[in-house]
C-alpha cells in the first residue's frame, strides 16, 4: 500500500480553483518533487496533504499509522519572541533531551541547541525546523520549498543533507523546489503540477514531456536534458552537482 | 476583623491578581501582533457595561459577554475583505460610542462613567475580589492547559495542523481568555487602560527573557510591581489609581528599553 494516495484532489480558494482533480501516490522511501511555476497550486497541495487544508473535493488516504515530519515553506519568528532551539523542538509535545540532540545532529545542527531562533543564519533555521520534522521518526518527510532564501552552496549542502536523512531514515520525500538542476539530480519521480498534474515519471521523462517544456520553456528545459542524459549514472555522486552547474551556465551562456 | 477589610490591601491583592493574569495573556498578544484586538474586546466592555446596568444584571456578565461577542465577530470577520487594523478600528471605537451613547439613555440609575472609563480599585468589594481572583485562576489555567498548543499556533499555522492541532481553536482560548481578562479588569484599570495591562509589561519582560515561559513570568512579576506601586503612588500624590498603575508600568518599560539599549552597545 502506498504511503499517500491523493485522489482527484480538488481545492477552491475565494473562488479561485486552487488545485482540481489532482492524483498521485508516494511509496516507501521515494524522493518525489514537485516542481511548477508561481500560483501552481504546489504548497496548497502539501498544505492539504499534512491536513491543513480542507479540499473542497477528493481526498488524501493516509496510511493508518503514518508519521509525517513537514518543514513549511517560511516561517518568522517575531522578535518579540523568545525561543531558544531547545524549547522550539519542545512544540508542541515534550521530548527528551537526548531525543532533541540526536534528531539535530541528524540534521546537521546539533551544537545549535542553546541559540536563539531569530539569531540563526538561514541555513541553520532550515536545519533546525529538518531537525523538528524528524523527532517523530517520520515516514514521510514533506518540504515547502526548504532552500528559499539560501544561497547555492547553502542549498547544495542542504539537499545532501536530506539524501543522508533518507539513507539513515528510510523516510520518503516529498518536496517542492524551484532548483530545477537539483530537482533532476537527486530525485526519484517528478510531478509537474500547473493547478493539475501536467506530466509526472522519471525526471527524464519529465523534462522531454511538452507540458513540462511549455511551462518552463525549453532553454532551461535543454540544458536540463542535456546534463540528465550524460550523467545518469553518476548522478549520486558529489561531484555531479558541479557538473550539472557547468553544464547549464554553458549552455545558457551559448544561447 | 480581617485583613481583607482595609481597603488599600484588597485593592493590592485585584491589582496583583489582574496583572498575573493579564501579563502571560499579554505575552499572546504582542507576539500575535493583537495590540489591538485586546483595545476592542475593551472598548466592547463599556457596551455591555451599559446594558448591564440596564437590565440591572451583573456588570461583571454584561461586561464579559460583550467583550466574549466582539473577540469572537472580529476573530470571524478577519481575512474577510477588510485588513485586519481597519477592522478592528472600526468596531473597537464603534463599540466605545454606542457603550456611550447607551449610558446615557441610562435615567433613574446615577453611574460614574469614570469608574468604568478609567477604573475604580479603592471601591472594590471582597465579592469583587473574589470574581477578579476567581477569572484570574480560570484565565492562567486555560493558558497553562493549551501553553504549548497556543505557542506552535502563534509561531506557525500549518506546523501547528501538522502537529494534529487545530489552530482556530487555539484562537478561540486565547479569546475566550482576553475576554475574561477584560471583564475582571473594568474594575481595576478601566476599559481605556486594560490593553496596557496586557502589553507593557509583556514589552518590558522580553529583554530579560530568553524562553516565552520566563518572559510569561517575568511579565507576571512586573505587573504585579506596577499595580502594588501604582496604588502606593496613587496614595501618596493623591493621582487616580488606574492610570498610576499604567504611568509605572510604562516608566518600568523606560527603564528596560535603556537597560538593553546599554547592554547590547
Amino acid at each position: 500500500m502506498s504511503l499517500i494516495d491523493v485522489q482527484n484532489l480538488t481545492v477552491r480558494m475565494g473562488g479561485n480553483t486552487i488545485l482540481s482533480g489532482v492524483n498521485f501516490r508516494m511509496d516507501q522511501g521515494e524522493i518525489v518533487t514537485i516542481v511548477g511555476p508561481n500560483g501552481s497550486g504546489k504548497s496548497t497541495l502539501l498544505k492539504a496533504i499534512v491536513g491543513a487544508l480542507r479540499p473542497n473535493a477528493g481526498k488524501v488516504v493516509r496510511q493508518s499509522g503514518l508519521r509525517i515530519g513537514y518543514v513549511p515553506q517560511k516561517l518568522h519568528i517575531d522578535p518579540t519572541l523568545p525561543l531558544t532551539v531547545g524549547r522550539f523542538m519542545n512544540l508542541p509535545r515534550h521530548v527528551s533531551d537526548a531525543a532533541a540532540q540526536d534528531a539535530l545532529d541528524e540534521a546537521g545542527a546539533g551544537a545549535l541547541s542553546d541559540r536563539q531562533m531569530a539569531d540563526l543564519s538561514g541555513g541553520q533555521f532550515q536545519r533546525v525546523m529538518l531537525a523538528r520534522a524528524l523527532l517523530s521518526k517520520p515516514h514521510l518527510l514533506i518540504l515547502d520549498e526548504a532552500t528559499q532564501g539560501l544561497d547555492q552552496p547553502g542549498s547544495a549542502a542542504f539537499y545532501r543533507q536530506i539524501e543522508q536523512v533518507r539513507s539513515d531514515m528510510g523516510c520518503a520525500v516529498l518536496m517542492v523546489s524551484h532548483e530545477l538542476h537539483v530537482v533532476m539530480a537527486a530525485s526519484d519521480r517528478v510531478i509537474c503540477l500547473n493547478g493539475h498534474v501536467c506530466c509526472q515519471g522519471a525526471p527524464e521523462q519529465v523534462a522531454s514531456a511538452p507540458e513540462y517544456r511549455a511551462l518552463f520553456g525549453s532553454g532551461t528545459q535543454g540544458a536540463l536534458a542535456l546534463y540528465r542524459h550524460e550523467h545518469t549514472h553518476s548522478h549520486d555522486e558529489a561531484c555531479a552537482h558541479d557538473h550539472a552547474h557547468d553544464h547549464s551556465h554553458d549552455h545558457e551562456a551559448a544561447e | 476583623m480581617t485583613l481583607l477589610d482595609d481597603f488599600l490591601i484588597r485593592a493590592a491583592l485585584a491589582g496583583v491578581g489582574v496583572a498575573i493574569a493579564a501579563a502571560p495573556l499579554g505575552c499572546f498578544v504582542v507576539w500575535r501582533r493583537m495590540a489591538y484586538f485586546g483595545d476592542a474586546t475593551a472598548h466592547a466592555a463599556i457596551l455591555g457595561v451599559a446594558l448591564s446596568l440596564g437590565f440591572a444584571t451583573s456588570v461583571f456578565v454584561g461586561a464579559l459577554a460583550a467583550a466574549l461577542l466582539m473577540a469572537v465577530t472580529v476573530s470571524s470577520l478577519s481575512g474577510r475583505g477588510y485588513a485586519m487594523d481597519t477592522l478592528l478600528g472600526v468596531l473597537a471605537h464603534s463599540a466605545l460610542a454606542f457603550g456611550l451613547v447607551a449610558v446615557s439613555f441610562l435615567h433613574g440609575v446615577r453611574i460614574d462613567l469614570m469608574g468604568y472609563l478609567f477604573g475604580d480599585i479603592l471601591a472594590v468589594s471582597k465579592a469583587d475580589l473574589a470574581v477578579i481572583w476567581a477569572g484570574a485562576a480560570l484565565v492562567l489555567g486555560l493558558l497553562w492547559w493549551r501553553w504549548s498548543a497556543l505557542l506552535l499556533s502563534s509561531l506557525n499555522q500549518d506546523l501547528a495542523y501538522a502537529a494534529g492541532l487545530n489552530p482556530r481553536r487555539e484562537q478561540m482560548v486565547l479569546t475566550v481568555a482576553l475576554a475574561l481578562v477584560v471583564a475582571v479588569a473594568i474594575k481595576v484599570v478601566g476599559v481605556l487602560l486594560i490593553a496596557a495591562l496586557l502589553i507593557i509589561p509583556a514589552a518590558t519582560a522580553r529583554p530579560f527573557a530568553t524562553t516565552p515561559e520566563r518572559m510569561g513570568i517575568v511579565a507576571a512579576v512586573l505587573g504585579s510591581l506596577s499595580a502594588i506601586g501604582g496604588l502606593a503612588l496613587s496614595y501618596q500624590f493623591d493621582t487616580p489609581t488606574g492610570p498610576s498603575i499604567v504611568c509605572l508600568a510604562a516608566v518600568l518599560f523606560a527603564l528596560s528599553s535603556l537597560s538593553h539599549v546599554i547592554r547590547r552597545a
